[in-house]
């Protein structure tokens, strides 16, 4: 049945199972395990980047399509639900759901045309294309004020059932560890939960079908794709297309969990980068590797720019080291390790391990 | 190059046009004077930019997405040596202000040559031929610059004052046109000048040209092509350090993050011009600092997507750009 | 016997999982044409590219003047003194007639500087190169680019011209020309490797033959003997001559 159920695409490594196992059990019970305001925003925050780059690595490692438009998609879906949420006077579900289908409609007719237009002409225009595009939008929604709350950004409240004041049960549960209080963030993170583990197993099913093969064929050699009759416009458009619409999803989540949402929460170009780090390093084509890139990248994130401060305290009166050691530099360390990522690690952690499966297979084999 | 029969002029009619086009839009000619000035000297900083990204993909299939880095880079080392100039540029003598800002100039282009050669060293070549990993490593090279530059010159924006002599506007007629952008179409026309004198009365501007159509056949006729790629990449960056101290002049400020927001509209101008070919790079770029001017006095909001638009215009027109390079 | 230029020793060459070249023997005598025939996709371009280092042999040996070039880059095989011309052509389209000329011409310092002897033969050969000298040579009709091609390969004196088909797709008239320009390069004593389909235009120019047929040759000897032998031909060749008019 869990074969059914992850579409026969199994981790393949023993060590990448237990892995996942453990970090799907750590999200799933994150509020309990680390209870915290800031613990449950990470892991969300895990959740909706986990949506995010397994979106994104549909179109990039196995449809093989480099696009800097993803986030364009994400800020539409976060916009969608803010925008809904803000003009109504009580927040429903009803609005929830009226934003959810306008920015998907947005997200199906945008990439449409960028998938059509541009899937015609070679890689390189494309992702130059979709460079411009992203950056058009996001220059109109910091423009675009009375609509989208210009660069301040939309403040909204959420239906009842998810606002934070909401109350399960009066007295918070206790555990040995710690005091988790029942509120109306406990569900929203659950919603969100399912919605990803929906979103990850939906595109399981989609990488893992004749239709995903197709795509991964057009990737290897659209030459041949072509040859063989299949119209890769048309593959190419599909796939662009159904990864737009699940990064809209994630950012409608990502709207409901911030209960805010401005240019630079998903439009920013930092979080395309975010996204290109964590599928290189998680592990192209793989749809496994965002979520272990997801969590590594968030985890880091935090960690890594106390870490630098520490650094960059310790060596206070060296010149130019400090400045170099700032968490404010945070950029500069991920730009290196992405361009190293790229070099030596070029399948990821995913791709490792399921290298070093193969080879402990095959040693015993002999 | 062809002879002036064989040459396609349509291309190049375009830039005509559109200011012709634009005139009655804008109304004033004296204004419309004011504004075709200011366009045409930020297509030719532009044009600058671009002209070495254009010829290193059309060379070597290479396609840096961090070419951005090298303007940033040469913006910020110009304000560096023009603050240490300040007696030159306070001077209200135009020959002590060129006295300034020539070195600026020229120190601007070398660090940032300096840096091309190091980056395609380190950066481009490990990944000759896979373009997914170009995009990827460029991008992230141009992270890495570009934070560098946080660290040497400090986060914030910092401000490039244009030297006194090359402040205010001169009048022609009713149009008050700005000095400095007659000083920037000036350079650009040379700059411009230089590379069709290059490429088209020299050896190894016909090796390029040559290289750009066939790069197999030029090393089967004896040319060791790798070698000329890194002459032609570093000069490329020089000459994208050299368009951002322009682009610094012509903001009168700098910040870091001024590559990549240039990027965008390279981009653009390249897209529109053909891959590998510099007329195309020239008209794109001088089309693009048109509109970007008459939109943004006619209806500002749309400045950005006026540029989108007129690339997906010249696209449907010609998929590959106004002077694709014939053999791709 | 004739010194001999060129060697191949049992050259194979692979192209990604392809196996093309599987053990080729060939020689070029010196100052002679040698022909190199065989039906399509029987590894005779392979061979070319193979020698000029557009791909490299994985296995086996070639030998230039007593020289190893086996894994020489194509610059340097060039500068010994190979001149190359694809089948494709190789013109450079929107370069000038004169440009692409200039180009072959390796010692040419200025864009003046070809030999003007060396012209006036070429001009001899293929008058349309005069004509249209400054014209650029995407302008030219198939059978003077060709004519082009050939010019760029001579405009230097060379050790050894590899040509790749250069009958393919011409008018009779025009290889007739072709035909004449080959016999002076022959009596100026040029060394060349001429990869042929046309078996009349082969027969007419060639020295030596060798016939390829799946990545091998598979027989050598002087085209005098092949000429005169119609059995040998149609075992070889596949079809009588007359089909390839």
């Amino acid at each position: 049945m869990l074969q059914r159920l992850l579409s026969k695409d199994l981790p393949r490594s023993r060590w990448l199972a237990a892995l996942l196992l453990v970090l799907f059990l750590g999200l799933a019970f994150a509020p309990f395990l680390f209870p915290g305001v800031k613990a449950l925003n990470v892991a969300a925050k895990i959740l909706i980047f986990v949506a995010l780059v397994a979106s994104f690595d549909l179109l990039l490692g196995y449809t093989g399509i480099v696009s800097f438009a993803h986030t364009m998609f994400f800020g539409i879906g976060a916009y969608g639900v803010a925008i809904s949420l803000s003009s109504v006077e009580e927040a429903s579900w009803s609005a929830i759901i009226v934003g959810v289908l306008a920015a998907l409609l947005v997200s199906v007719l945008l990439s449409l045309l960028i998938g059509l237009f541009s899937l015609r002409v070679r890689a390189i225009f494309f992702a130059m294309i979709t460079l411009a595009v992203a950056s058009a939008f996001l220059t109109l929604a910091s423009q675009l004020s009375e609509f989208t709350g210009g660069e301040d950004g939309l403040t909204f409240r959420v239906p009842e059932l998810l606002s934070p004041g909401f109350m399960l049960r009066e007295d918070p549960l206790v555990l040995p560890w710690a005091e988790v209080d029942l509120n109306g963030r406990l569900i929203t993170y659950y919603l969100i939960f399912v919605s990803v583990v929906a979103i990850f197993l939906t595109l399981l099913r989609i990488v893992n079908s004749p239709f995903g093969r197709v795509l991964q064929a057009i990737r290897e050699n659209d030459f041949r794709a072509e040859a063989l009759g299949y119209r890769t416009v048309v593959y190419r458009t599909l796939s662009n297309v159904l990864s737009a619409l699940f990064a809209t999803l994630a950012g409608c989540l990502l709207a409901l969990w911030l209960r805010y949402n401005g240019p630079d929460t998903s439009l920013s170009f930092e979080i395309m980068l975010d996204i290109l780090l964590i599928v290189v390093i998680g592990g192209m084509g793989t749809l496994y590797g965002a979520l272990i890139g997801s969590v590594l990248f968030v985890v880091a994130q935090s960690y890594l720019q106390d870490l630098l401060r520490l650094i960059g305290e310790a060596t206070a009166g060296i010149p130019l080291l400090p400045a170099l050691f700032t968490p404010d530099r945070w950029l500069l360390w991920l730009g290196l390790l992405f361009v190293l990522s790229v070099y030596y690690f070029p399948t990821g952690i995913v791709g490792k391990l399921r290298e070093r499966a193969v080879l402990a297979r095959l040693k015993e084999l002999r | 190059m062809t002879s002036l029969k064989d040459l396609d002029w349509k291309p190049m009619a375009l830039v005509p046009l559109l200011a012709l086009a634009a005139l009655p839009a804008v109304g004033s000619p004296s204004t419309w004077l004011t504004l075709t000035v200011a366009g045409l000297a930020m297509g030719m900083i532009v044009f600058i930019i671009a002209s070495g990204l254009t010829l290193v993909f059309g060379l070597m299939d290479v396609l840096n997405f961090g070419h951005g880095v090298f303007i940033a880079l040469g913006a910020f080392v110009a304000t560096t040596v023009l603050a240490s100039m300040g007696s030159y540029t306070a001077a209200d003598s135009l020959w002590l202000n060129l006295l300034a800002l020539l070195p600026a100039m020229l120190v601007a282009m070398a660090v940032a040559g300096a840096l091309g050669l190091v980056f395609e060293r380190f950066i481009i070549r490990p990944v000759y031929g896979m373009h997914l990993k170009q995009i990827l490593i460029t991008m992230g090279g141009m992270i890495i610059g570009e934070e560098m530059i946080k660290v040497i010159w400090g986060p914030e924006q910092i401000p490039l004052p244009l030297p006194e002599a090359m402040r205010g506007a001169v009048l022609l007629g009713d149009a008050a046109v700005e000095k400095y952008r007659l000083v920037a179409v000036l350079v650009g026309t040379a700059v411009f000048a230089a590379m069709v004198w290059t490429l088209n009365r020299t050896k190894v501007g016909l090796l390029i040209r040559a290289g750009v159509q066939d790069r197999e056949m030029v090393e089967s006729l004896g040319y060791r092509i790798k070698r000329l790629f890194v002459g032609v990449f570093v000069a490329g960056s020089a000459l994208a350090g050299l368009g951002g101290v322009m682009w610094g002049l012509y903001q009168q400020s700098v910040i870091p993050q001024m590559g990549a927001q240039v990027n965008v509209l390279i981009f653009i101008v390249i897209i529109i011009g053909g891959l590998g070919s510099t007329l195309g790079a020239l008209i794109g770029a001088l089309l693009v600092g048109l509109m970007a001017n008459y939109t943004g006095f006619l209806v500002p909001k749309v400045a950005l997507f006026s540029n989108i638009a007129l690339m997906v215009a010249i696209l449907l027109w010609r998929p590959q750009g106004v002077y694709p390079v014939t053999s791709r | 016997m004739s010194e001999v230029l060129l060697k191949l020793e049992g050259v194979h060459t692979h192209i990604g999982a392809y196996h093309i070249l599987h053990g080729v023997d060939l020689v070029v005598p010196k100052g002679q044409l040698t022909m190199l025939l065989g039906r399509n996709g029987a590894g005779k371009t392979t061979t070319l590219r193979t020698i000029m280092g557009l791909w490299h042999a994985s296995q086996g040996r070639i030998t230039l003047a007593g020289q190893d070039i086996t894994a020489r880059q194509t610059p340097d095989i060039a500068t010994s003194g190979v001149a190359y011309v694809p089948e494709s052509m190789g013109i450079f389209s929107d370069l000038s007639v004169r440009e692409n000329l200039l180009l072959a011409a390796r010692s040419a310092r200025t864009l003046d500087d070809i030999d003007t002897d060396r012209l006036e033969w070429i001009f001899g050969l293929f008058p349309a190169m005069k004509k249209f000298w400054n014209h650029p040579a995407g302008k030219l009709s198939g059978g003077q680019k060709q004519m082009l091609a050939v010019s760029r390969a001579i405009v230097e004196p060379r050790q050894l011209l590899l040509i790749d088909e250069p009958s393919k797709g011409l008018a009779p008239a025009i290889i007739q020309n072709m035909i004449a320009a080959f016999r002076e390069l022959k009596a100026a004593q040029t060394t060349i490797l001429l990869v042929e389909q046309n078996f009349n235009f082969a027969r007419q120019l060639g020295d030596s033959v060798a016939v390829m047929d799946d990545g091998r040759v598979v027989h050598s000897g002087s085209m005098a003997e092949l000429a005169a032998d119609e059995s040998l031909q149609s075992k070889l060749l596949g079809l009588s001559l007359g089909a390839h008019q």
